[in-house]
């Protein structure tokens, strides 16, 4: 029984969330393959083969690759697929817009966003914005599976694949690649940062949410930001936590002039602490905070980052 | 051009949901029903398209109970043309969906299909894309903008970190994010126009689609419960007790 990783890379280096799905595939039980579909990705493709529990890195190489369009990585995928008990990929932008297809083209049912592997064909994944978790099973012949990165650890490196390279799929020649705009910043990743700082629409303004600023350096921490801020245009929209925005689970995650509506809480009750800064007392936010402070954010932030010295 | 747009009744986002003591699932009787908010943006889409001269007739299809005819109502009273209602009591899994969407495609041979990118109950983020991997066209998932020229549609997708812009030829999937566009409210007089439009009405069977579901599900159960918090005073205790007792900074 072996099981084939999708990575998430960018040619250059692997992504964190390729490393937790190596975990949940490796609890699936039997040996971990990884897929490097990229162009020019020797570097990744390295990488991959030094993390611990995978036993084999196979290379797709071609400009067709180069920016992980669905069709063509699919494709790869799928002229890989025969032997595989298990396919995964991480459940990010990335691999949930290229399992499914996988999955229709295998006839097989997809699971997504599996939070803990039960059984080699039993899963648990959240749903109705994480206010149910189902354990599934599948009987299909192949398990095609999206993982959510939170909740399986990385690997520890160590591991020493042999690097195999295969034969390329022909591009689908029915999309291309136009261009990207990635939105820079010199704070951690928002779904791998230990501490995570999060502002809602009581921030007020874009021009407000800098009050956030010294706190998040202070604290090493990545900004976050409800829906309701994206919407007002106080922040770009990869800085949403939520069911339809980003899914965080830090050690410490401080929610400020957020009220915490359903929506945001399935982005971020995992958190091993939660700190809820809101001037209404009523606010559901306080119902899954550890620690909660009633008062004006805009006396409480700079008051915090002064007490943390 | 024509249109088909995928729809479906789910329980209203605003409802929370509670998970059956029995565990077989969660309970949904008697909670107030709507369209998925996403394919609402989805629908507007379409019509967007069909106000600016792109698209020709929109038609909105739903599987599932006979109820989901209200949202299909909904639908044409946002501006769809027609509907088509799958009617089955069986749950349907996304491949099922998919399935049933692709033999509906496959009559009416839409140019575009526009899908919402998730439904809030399920969460599985699927439909849109197993339905291009049927059909064999191109998809572009979580769409902030979608632009058609000719026999392209440019589409700009929200992915972690930014966004992206690719080209499609079509046919091609769409499915919707939450900032492609803001859904307008249903009028009176579009609520009577609608009830005059068409449904047209199939079972699974008429389209040849076995929809049993592959994914047994064992048990539904509530998630881990937080122990509860305590409001702290004053920033000196917050500090203090991040520090001391949580042990996290």
């Amino acid at each position: 029984m072996t099981a084939l990783v999708i990575a998430e890379h960018d040619n250059a280096s692997l992504k964190g969330s390729t490393l937790h799905t190596i975990t949940a595939a490796a609890q699936c039980g039997g040996d971990v393959h990884v897929l490097i579909a990229g162009h020019q990705a020797d570097a990744a493709a390295q990488a991959a083969a030094k993390v611990a529990g995978v036993t084999k890195v196979l290379v797709a190489d071609g400009p067709q690759f180069a920016d992980g369009l669905a069709e063509n990585v699919a494709a790869q995928a799928l002229a890989l697929a025969a032997g595989y008990a298990h396919i995964l990929a991480p459940a990010t932008a990335y691999g949930k817009n290229i399992l499914p297809r996988v999955a229709a083209k295998l006839d097989v049912a997809q699971i997504s966003e599996i939070t803990k592997v039960v059984a080699a064909d039993t899963f648990e994944r959240p749903f109705y914005a994480g206010n149910a978790i189902a354990t599934v099973q599948s009987s299909d012949a192949t398990k095609v599976i999206t993982v959510r990165t939170t909740a399986f650890d990385a690997p520890a490196d160590g591991g020493s694949a042999t690097v195999e390279s295969v034969t390329a799929v022909a591009d689908s020649g029915k999309s291309s690649f136009v261009s990207r705009e990635i939105a820079t910043s010199a704070r951690p990743e928002l779904t791998a940062a230990k501490v995570v700082v999060s502002g809602g629409r009581g921030l007020g303004s874009e021009e407000n949410f800098k009050i956030l600023d010294p706190l998040a350096d202070k604290l090493g921490a990545a900004l976050g930001a409800s829906r309701a801020a994206v919407d007002a245009g106080y922040v770009p929209n990869d800085w949403q936590v939520g069911q339809t925005g980003k899914v965080v689970a830090p050690d410490l995650y401080i929610a400020v002039g957020i009220s915490g509506a359903i929506q945001h809480l399935a982005g971020m009750k995992d958190s091993k602490t939660i700190v809820a800064i809101n001037k209404d007392a009523e606010a559901p936010i306080f119902s899954v905070a550890d620690y909660g402070i009633v008062g004006d954010l805009f006396e409480v932030v700079p008051a915090l980052v002064k007490e943390l010295g | 051009m024509k249109v088909l747009v995928p729809v479906k009744r789910v329980v209203d986002y605003n409802v929370k949901v509670r998970v059956k003591s029995d565990q077989s699932g969660v309970d949904i009787a008697n909670v107030k029903m709507s369209m998925n908010p996403f394919d609402e943006i989805a629908v507007e889409e379409a019509v967007r398209l069909k106000e600016a001269g792109k698209a020709t007739e929109i038609i909105a299809v739903s599987c599932g109970a006979p109820q989901s005819q209200e949202t299909l109502r909904t639908a044409m009273a946002i501006g769809a043309d027609r509907s088509v209602l799958v009617e089955t009591d069986i749950e349907l899994q996304p491949l099922a969906v998919a399935k049933l969407l692709k033999a509906i495609a496959d009559k009416e041979q839409p140019q575009l299909i526009i899908l919402g990118k998730q439904a809030i109950d399920d969460d599985a983020n699927q439909t849109g894309q197993m339905l291009a991997a049927l059909l064999d066209w191109p998809q572009a998932t979580y769409a902030s903008k979608v632009e058609i020229d000719g026999d392209k549609a440019k589409v700009t997708r929200e992915v972690d970190g930014g966004l992206e812009v690719v080209s499609l030829t079509l046919p091609a999937i769409v499915t919707t994010d939450l900032r492609l566009n803001e859904p307008r409210y249903v009028t009176l007089p579009n609520i009577m126009k609608a009830k005059k439009k068409t449904i047209d009405n199939l079972k699974p069977a008429d389209l040849g689609v076995d929809v049993a579901p592959r994914l047994k599900t064992l048990k539904v159960s509530e998630p881990a419960g937080r122990a509860a918090g305590i409001i702290v005073p004053d920033v000196a205790t917050l500090v203090d007790k991040l520090r001391n007792e949580a042990k996290v900074i």
